[in-house]
């Protein structure tokens, strides 16, 4: 071994500690922002460590790429608004996964038939997943953004499709074992893994967007994973097994959240069950915005439910600025977060900081429920399911057994809503109809600022 | 591949699962934004095997290949990291206790 590869080994193990400890960083918001900065110099050891390795001939590609792709990284990390996190976030698992498939490709195609069986597989699996992930995450990004409906495009049979087409996939996987060789098998199965990402994401809801996006993301970090296996390098399992298992243990919070299994987010076209059984019962009571307001300015305590109705209102700076006004005056403000509010884990809190709210007074589900019955209003903003009491009081309901916050044990609960519309799982809430519930409708933005003034009257 | 080093591999790969797997469960949901796009820059690494498919120079292809691989990992890590701090920057304590009218 000369002193070259020496020094890069030694970068790539000091990268994978930094790694570690930067993302142990993380366990407390106070040491967050020291472990990435950790990160961030474990990730320039490990590409000094790699520049200067023997294989590397020539500069010119290399020097170009990593300026096109820092100027675009930059752009993207310095103007993308806080409330579009989730299609970014999509868009990066797409970024990530197809470096993982390019670098797979470019692999077989220099050494194909040369590939042991270790190898093949696990170049197959990076290839597999790397490509099925791009195409995913394309369609993910394209439903966040709004550029497709975010409603489950499904079809009769469409689950025997996509198994099948899953299944030719794996036939392909399983020959190239035996006949790395075979490059139409290899191009076969990129196009068909492509093809299958589309058409996995495609009958998915926006609202299960949080679990889609929690897989995509540990499959991206597979892909990479695999890719180490292929190249033999232990920075890089090392570092994808990390992103991999992390996008795993958030799916299966998301899931949990939803009491659902992933098996159902992904084959059961959730949403695009129409609910016509429950019939809505009884009258939604409007409230005005000034007995809203009175409520609000007397209460001990006021918790507000954000949604991603708040978050397409981008109404989180005036909730803050109401917060502001009635901590003033006096009340106890706090903010109940449900684990799948919004489009991606942790969406909310995100959106929340930034309009400076503390994160002292961010909730979690836990630890609000029991708060419920000693709060004087609380103020649902753009949020359907994760407050619906259906979930808990009828087994029946399609989304019974998902935890809830339970908005409805308050002494009052006002709902912020654009119109008298169902919730995107075109559920009937029946929140709605109780004798505690007002109903303040408009867009949230809107009345909360005219909420803003009232209080001040008040 | 010798059996050592695929064992080797594995061992690898077991133990980063379990430390992933103990470090990563201790993050809390308030900070689950940031730990996705951090998870992405990190594993933005596969950038150390796109250079070298890059600068390598076996072929034209495969150093199209490597390039465009570089743009996409240098994005990752770039854009990550950037929005990764720009979204920790903003979590923070109450910086002044808000004084509480007693009346």
């Amino acid at each position: 071994m000369d002193v070259r590869s020496v020094f890069t080994e030694v970068s790539y193990l000091f990268a994978s500690i930094l790694f570690i400890l930067g993302l142990r960083g993380l366990s407390h918001p106070d040491t967050a922002r020291r472990g990435m900065h950790l990160a961030e110099f474990g990730m320039l050891l490990a590409i000094l460590g790699t520049l200067v390795n023997r294989e590397i001939v020539s500069y010119e590609w290399i020097i170009a790429g990593l300026l096109i792709g820092s100027t675009i990284g930059l752009a993207m990390g310095l103007w993308v608004p806080m409330t579009a996190m989730p299609q970014r976030t999509a868009l990066s698992h797409a970024f990530g996964a197809l470096a993982a498939s390019l670098v797979g490709i470019s692999e077989y195609y220099l050494h194909g038939a040369g590939l042991g069986q270790f190898k093949m597989s696990a170049l197959s699996f990076e290839v597999l997943l790397g490509s099925l992930t791009t195409t995913g995450s394309l369609v993910a990004f394209a439903k966040l953004q709004g550029l497709m409906p975010g409603s489950p495009l499904t079809y009769k049979g469409q689950n025997i499709f996509n198994l099948s087409l899953l299944a030719v996939t794996i036939i392909c996987f399983v020959c190239l074992l035996f006949f790395p060789g075979a490059s139409v098998l290899f191009y076969l199965m990129l196009i068909l893994a492509f093809t299958f990402g589309v058409l996995l994401v495609l009958p998915i809801g926006a609202a299960d967007m949080p679990v889609v996006i929690a897989l995509l993301n540990s499959y991206a970090g597979l892909a990479a994973a695999a890719t180490g296996m292929v190249i033999g390098n232990n920075v890089l399992i090392i570092a994808g097994t990390l992103d991999g298992g992390s996008g795993f243990i958030l799916s299966i919070v998301m899931c949990k959240a939803m009491n659902r299994s992933i098996t159902n987010v992904l084959f059961g076209a959730f949403g695009s069950v129409s609910e016509t059984t429950q019939a809505s019962e009884g009258q939604m009571r409007e409230i005005g915005l000034d007995d809203v307001a009175v409520q609000l300015a007397y209460a001990r305590q006021a918790v507000f439910v954000p949604g991603y109705g708040m978050a397409t209102a981008q109404a989180q700076h005036v909730l803050r600025e109401l917060a502001d006004a009635l901590e003033d005056r006096g009340v106890t403000v706090k903010y109940a977060i449900h684990p799948v509010a919004g489009r991606m884990p942790g969406h909310m809190n995100v959106l929340l900081a930034e309009a400076s709210v503390p994160y002292s007074q961010l909730q979690e589900l836990e630890v609000i429920n029991p708060e419920f019955p000693s709060t004087d209003v609380a103020v649902v903003i753009g949020a359907n399911d994760v407050v619906n009491p259906d979930a808990r009081d009828n087994p029946t309901s399609i989304i019974a057994g998902m935890p809830i916050l339970e908005v409805d044990r308050a002494k009052m609960v006002v709902v912020l809503k654009r119109g008298q519309g169902k919730g995107f799982s075109g559920l009937v809430n029946p929140l709605f109809f109780k004798p505690n519930c007002g109903m303040l409708y408009g867009d949230a933005k809107e009345s909360l600022t005219n909420l803003v003034q009232a209080v001040h009257n008040a | 591949m010798p059996a050592e080093t695929l064992i080797a591999t594995f061992y690898v790969l077991i133990l980063a699962a379990f430390l992933g797997y103990q470090v990563i469960s201790r993050v809390p949901s308030l900070l689950h934004t940031p730990l996705m796009s951090a998870t992405n820059a990190i594993s933005g690494i596969s950038l150390v095997g796109s250079l070298v498919t890059a600068g390598a120079h076996h072929t034209i292809v495969s150093a199209v290949l490597g390039f465009l691989a570089v743009t996409c990992s240098t994005i990752n890590v770039v854009g990550g990291f950037v929005i990764t701090d720009r979204m920790l920057k903003m979590f923070r304590k109450r910086e002044t206790p808000v004084a509480r009218k007693e009346d």
